[in-house]
Formats: C-alpha cells, sequence, structure tokens
C-alpha cells in the first residue's frame, strides 16, 4: 500500500541561496502536491516610500533584489519618469537597456551555474560562474560596483559611460562567445545533462497559458510572450527583435531558452552600442508629482515580465509604489510542475523557475 | 596572516531578508576567481556539519526562529559571521517594518562582515578572522573553560526575545500549522525559545 506523507522542504536548503519553504505531500517517493509558503524574505519595502523620498527611494528600490538590481533601479526611474512627465535622453535609455541586458546574461549564467549545481555537475556550476565573473567585471570597472550599481537617477543617469568604455564591453563579450559556445556545448549536448533534464517538470502550452507563466519558464513551454518585442525605449530601434521560444516545456527546454537568450543579449548590447546617440545623460530633477499623478511601466527582467506602478501626492515622497515580479507569476506554474514528480526531481524543478524570492517578497 | 589557519572550516549559509546581492557574493567567493576553498572551506548544508555560519540579510518575525534554530543545531567550536551591511545592522532596510534589525538581534554575531553587497573579499577575510575565533574557542575549551567566554557571545546582550502572544510569536506559531512532521522538528527549537 502507497504510504502518504508530508515532508517539509526548506527554508534552509543547499539548492536554494534563498528561503522558499514547501510542504511536499507525497505517496511513496511521488509528489502529489506542493504547497507554498513565503514571507521569509518581507521587509516591508514598498512602505518606506514614506519615510524615503523619491530619489533616496530610489537606492531602496535597486535593493529589491541583488540579481535584477539593474532592472529594478530602471523600472522605478521610468516609471517616475513617466509620472513626471521627463522626457529622458536616448543616451540614457540605450545605457540603462546596454546595462539591463548585461544583467540579464549575469542573471542567466548564474542560473545556469545553480542548475548545473543542481543536477551535481560542480565543474559545470564554476565554469559558468568564472565566465560570469567578466560581466561582473564590466559592471563594476564602469559603474564601481559588482551587484549595486546605482548609476540610475530619476531624470537620467549618475554618470556617463565614455564611447570607448563601450567599446570594451563589446569587445569584452566578444572574446567571451567561443568559452560560452563550448559551455552551452556542453549543456545542451552532453549525456550526463540532457539525461537530466529531458521530459522532468514538463508543462504544456495550455496549462502555461492559464497559469499565466512569464518570462523563460513561459517561453519555455511555448507562450511567444516577451516584453522587449513591444519595442519600448532603446528596444524600438532594434533592427529585429523576436521572443526565444522552446515547445517542449520541460527542464531541457528551460535550459535551452536561456541559453539562447544570452547570445540574444549580446548581439542587442553590440547593436546598441553601434547606434548609442550622444545627446547628454540627463540629471536630478525637481519632484513636483501632482496630487493623484501616476506613472506605470513594464519590462522584461531575466525572470520574466515585471510591473511597477507608482503614485504621487503632491509631496516629494511617493503615495504608493508596487512592483509586480516575475517570480509571484510563476509560483502557481511550479506548484503545477512539482506535481506528479519523483522526489530526487524536486530541486531541480524548483529551480528551473529561476525563483527570485526577495523580488516577489520585497 | 596572523594566523595559521588550522583547520578547513565548513560552512553553512542561510539568507535571512537579504535582497540576494549578499548571498551570490557569499557563493562567488567560493568559486574559481575568489577560491575560498583552496582554505578548505566548503559550503555545507547540514548545520551539524558546519563550523562557520554565515547570515546575510536582516532577521525579521518569520525567520528569527529559522536563524536561532540552526545556531542552535551547530555544535561547538562554532562561529556566526554576519555578511553585509542588512546582517550587521539592518542597513538600508532597518527603518521598515517588518525588520527587526542586525542578525545579532537573533544570535550572537563574531564577525561583521559589512558592504552593500559585502564583497567576496570581505567574506573570505571575515572567514579567516573566524577561523582565528574558532582556534581561540578550541584553546578554552581545552582548557576546561566555556567558549561562550570568547568572541561575540561574551558581549552579547541577548537580542529580542520571543513574548507570548507578540508579533514575533505569532509568526513563529504560522510555521506548526501545515504538516504534523514540521510541528515535529520545530518543536526542540519552541523549546528553546522559551528559556
Amino acid at each position: 500500500m502507497a504510504y502518504r506523507s508530508v515532508i517539509p522542504f526548506g527554508p534552509q536548503h543547499p539548492v536554494l541561496p534563498e528561503p522558499l519553504h514547501l510542504d511536499l505531500v507525497i505517496e511513496d517517493d511521488r509528489v502529489l502536491e506542493a504547497i507554498p509558503q513565503i514571507g521569509f524574505v518581507h521587509r516591508g519595502l514598498e512602505k518606506l516610500t514614506e519615510k524615503r523620498d523619491m530619489h533616496q527611494f530610489g537606492y531602496i528600490a535597486e535593493r529589491i533584489c541583488g540579481i535584477c538590481a539593474v532592472g529594478h533601479s530602471c523600472g522605478y526611474a521610468s516609471a517616475c519618469e513617466r509620472m513626471l512627465d521627463i522626457e529622458v535622453p536616448g543616451r540614457v535609455q540605450y545605457i540603462r537597456t546596454i546595462l539591463h541586458e548585461l544583467s540579464r546574461i549575469h542573471s542567466h549564467l548564474l542560473w545556469l551555474g545553480l542548475l548545473a549545481d543542481a543536477f551535481g555537475f560542480e565543474a559545470l556550476f564554476y565554469r559558468s560562474w568564472t565566465l560570469r565573473e567578466q560581466i561582473l567585471k564590466i559592471f563594476e570597472s564602469t559603474c564601481g560596483g559588482r551587484v549595486i550599481l546605482s548609476i540610475n537617477e530619476i531624470g537620467g543617469l549618475k554618470h556617463d559611460i565614455e564611447d570607448s568604455e563601450l567599446a570594451g564591453i563589446v569587445q569584452t563579450l566578444d572574446a567571451m562567445r567561443p568559452d560560452y559556445e563550448a559551455l552551452v556545448h556542453t549543456f545542451l549536448d552532453d549525456n550526463s545533462c540532457g539525461e537530466r533534464l529531458h521530459g522532468v517538470g514538463v508543462i504544456s502550452k495550455k496549462d502555461a497559458l492559464e497559469l499565466s507563466m512569464v518570462g523563460p519558464f513561459g517561453r519555455a513551454s511555448g507562450v511567444d510572450y516577451d516584453v522587449r518585442m513591444f519595442g519600448d525605449g532603446a528596444y524600438a530601434d532594434l533592427a529585429a527583435f523576436e521572443p526565444i521560444v522552446a515547445t517542449d516545456g520541460d527542464c531541457y527546454a528551460r535550459c535551452q531558452v536561456r541559453c539562447a537568450e544570452v547570445t540574444q543579449a549580446m548581439d542587442i548590447i553590440k547593436e546598441l552600442v553601434d547606434k548609442i546617440p550622444h545627446d547628454g545623460i540627463g540629471g536630478r530633477t525637481k519632484l513636483t508629482p501632482a496630487d493623484g499623478a501616476r506613472g506605470e511601466v513594464v519590462i522584461e527582467q531575466p525572470r520574466g515580465e515585471a510591473y511597477y506602478y507608482v503614485r504621487g501626492n503632491g509631496t516629494k515622497n511617493l503615495d504608493r509604489f508596487r512592483v509586480r515580479t516575475p517570480t509571484s507569476q510563476n509560483l502557481a506554474g511550479l506548484t503545477h510542475a512539482l506535481q506528479g514528480v519523483l522526489i530526487a526531481n524536486v530541486p531541480m524543478i524548483i529551480l528551473t523557475i529561476d525563483p527570485c524570492i526577495s523580488c516577489t517578497e520585497r | 596572516m596572523d594566523h595559521k589557519m588550522s583547520r578547513s572550516p565548513w560552512v553553512i549559509h542561510y539568507d535571512g531578508s537579504s535582497c540576494n546581492g549578499c548571498d551570490i557574493e557569499v557563493l562567488a567567493s567560493l568559486t574559481p576567481l575568489f577560491d575560498a576553498e583552496r582554505f578548505g572551506v566548503v559550503n555545507t548544508g547540514n548545520p551539524k556539519h558546519a563550523d562557520i555560519f554565515l547570515v546575510t540579510g536582516s532577521v525579521n518575525a518569520q525567520n528569527l526562529p529559522v536563524v536561532r534554530q540552526i545556531y542552535n543545531q551547530m555544535l561547538e567550536l562554532k562561529c556566526v559571521v554576519a555578511c553585509g551591511i542588512c546582517a550587521c545592522s539592518g542597513g538600508v532596510f532597518r527603518d521598515a517594518y517588518n525588520v527587526i534589525g542586525g542578525v545579532d538581534r537573533a544570535i550572537p554575531v563574531d564577525v561583521y562582515a559589512p558592504g552593500c553587497a559585502v564583497r567576496p573579499e570581505t567574506v573570505i577575510d571575515a572567514i579567516v578572522e573566524a577561523c582565528g575565533i574558532l582556534d581561540q574557542k578550541e584553546a578554552v575549551m581545552r582548557a576546561g573553560g566555556d567558549p561562550l567566554t570568547v568572541g561575540g557571545a561574551a558581549t552579547w546582550d541577548g537580542g529580542v526575545e520571543l513574548g507570548e502572544g507578540g508579533f514575533v510569536a505569532a509568526g513563529a506559531g504560522a510555521d506548526d500549522a501545515p504538516a504534523g512532521t514540521s510541528a515535529a522538528g520545530d518543536a526542540p527549537a519552541a523549546a528553546k525559545e522559551g528559556e
């Protein structure tokens, strides 16, 4: 007779750098149901707008998450700019987009490393993270920080990134490509990786649409949706942009999508550096939002669609700041993907949605 | 380094309520560019195996019992490193409503490693310093003394008490609700919190 029990998974677990608690209802070694419990990382960040003014809050918004930090600060700054009706120069949009795409590369390489770690390929983990260090080196030499860059300001940038530095970025990325291709070759073509990834945690396109999955997790199930394809800001000037989609919906497809997105991001950066305008970097503006003025913005984070909302109340403090992050969308998909899998596959399936708990809980 | 490293310190990492920035830097310090593993630093998932507890992020009502539980499960000799400014003092989030403060509100901290995010070099420095404290603790224990007279525990003010029916206790109680198995795991921690 099948034996039924509940296994608590997390919050402290070696596969996750972050605390996520799941109650796994299992029968023998199959998972029947996964009940997530979050709240370990909640800081109450959105309410800090009452204590910090709009410029100060930019630093807080950037610290929503240390992996997608650039995206959060871009999202917050552009939402505020929309609320205040500020038109930022093209160069600002370009540099923000370049940094955002660089952070996508670093985030995906980080994820690839963690994936390798989850299926027990330690050397591959180290190789991915060594490659990732080159991106962090670019961040450090252009902005001064490895993780938190603090370059965005409402109305512009704190400092420019010179054309010579931008050319250096492209050079570094070009030099990375052979190493990266070798890495991807191992992930996608090596038998020991493929065996562990194929057919694990499958989600069909229908389910993915019903569960409103976003980002690479949704695109791996065939959901043809990427915020970048709407051509907002600097993305409008790209010659072409096609979201990267896979159809299998298993762990392998998710790996495939992210591998291809890194190359895509490298191409985007190269194209934008070629086209970058020279119309100044804007600067700090006076904060006078009208009472009830609102600004909204949607951007494509490494993990998927993120929505930012700000509302002013006539003072220098915001009335409301709200973020909807990709992981909070994808948690429903995670619990769905975990139904009926073997308990040995649980850590890897949790990892393939690339959960970002500190974004979700803020 | 003014002392020899007499051991390969195994570390356990827990993310309090960090933004991930410090977590990835703690992991990065173990990977080949910074390579703390050359000192024998191994990341383990089991508190019983670990010598050094690396905590990132501040503590709140929900994770305070978890941090205490991991600390209590670790065996002496043990050392706690607060990685990043949030773990040291609460950092930029210290005024947020769900942040109690630095990790020293929950457990005694031996080494404070500041930075936002903490740099891998700082993490390695802190681990090396923690090794020195482990050596001191060992000397005290061999002489028949109490290891809690060395390092952060000697001057610790006790942190936050978990009040009966208070905000913190309410968060801890919610942990027991979902499953019978997890309630059994929480029981020792609850007993210790009662002390």
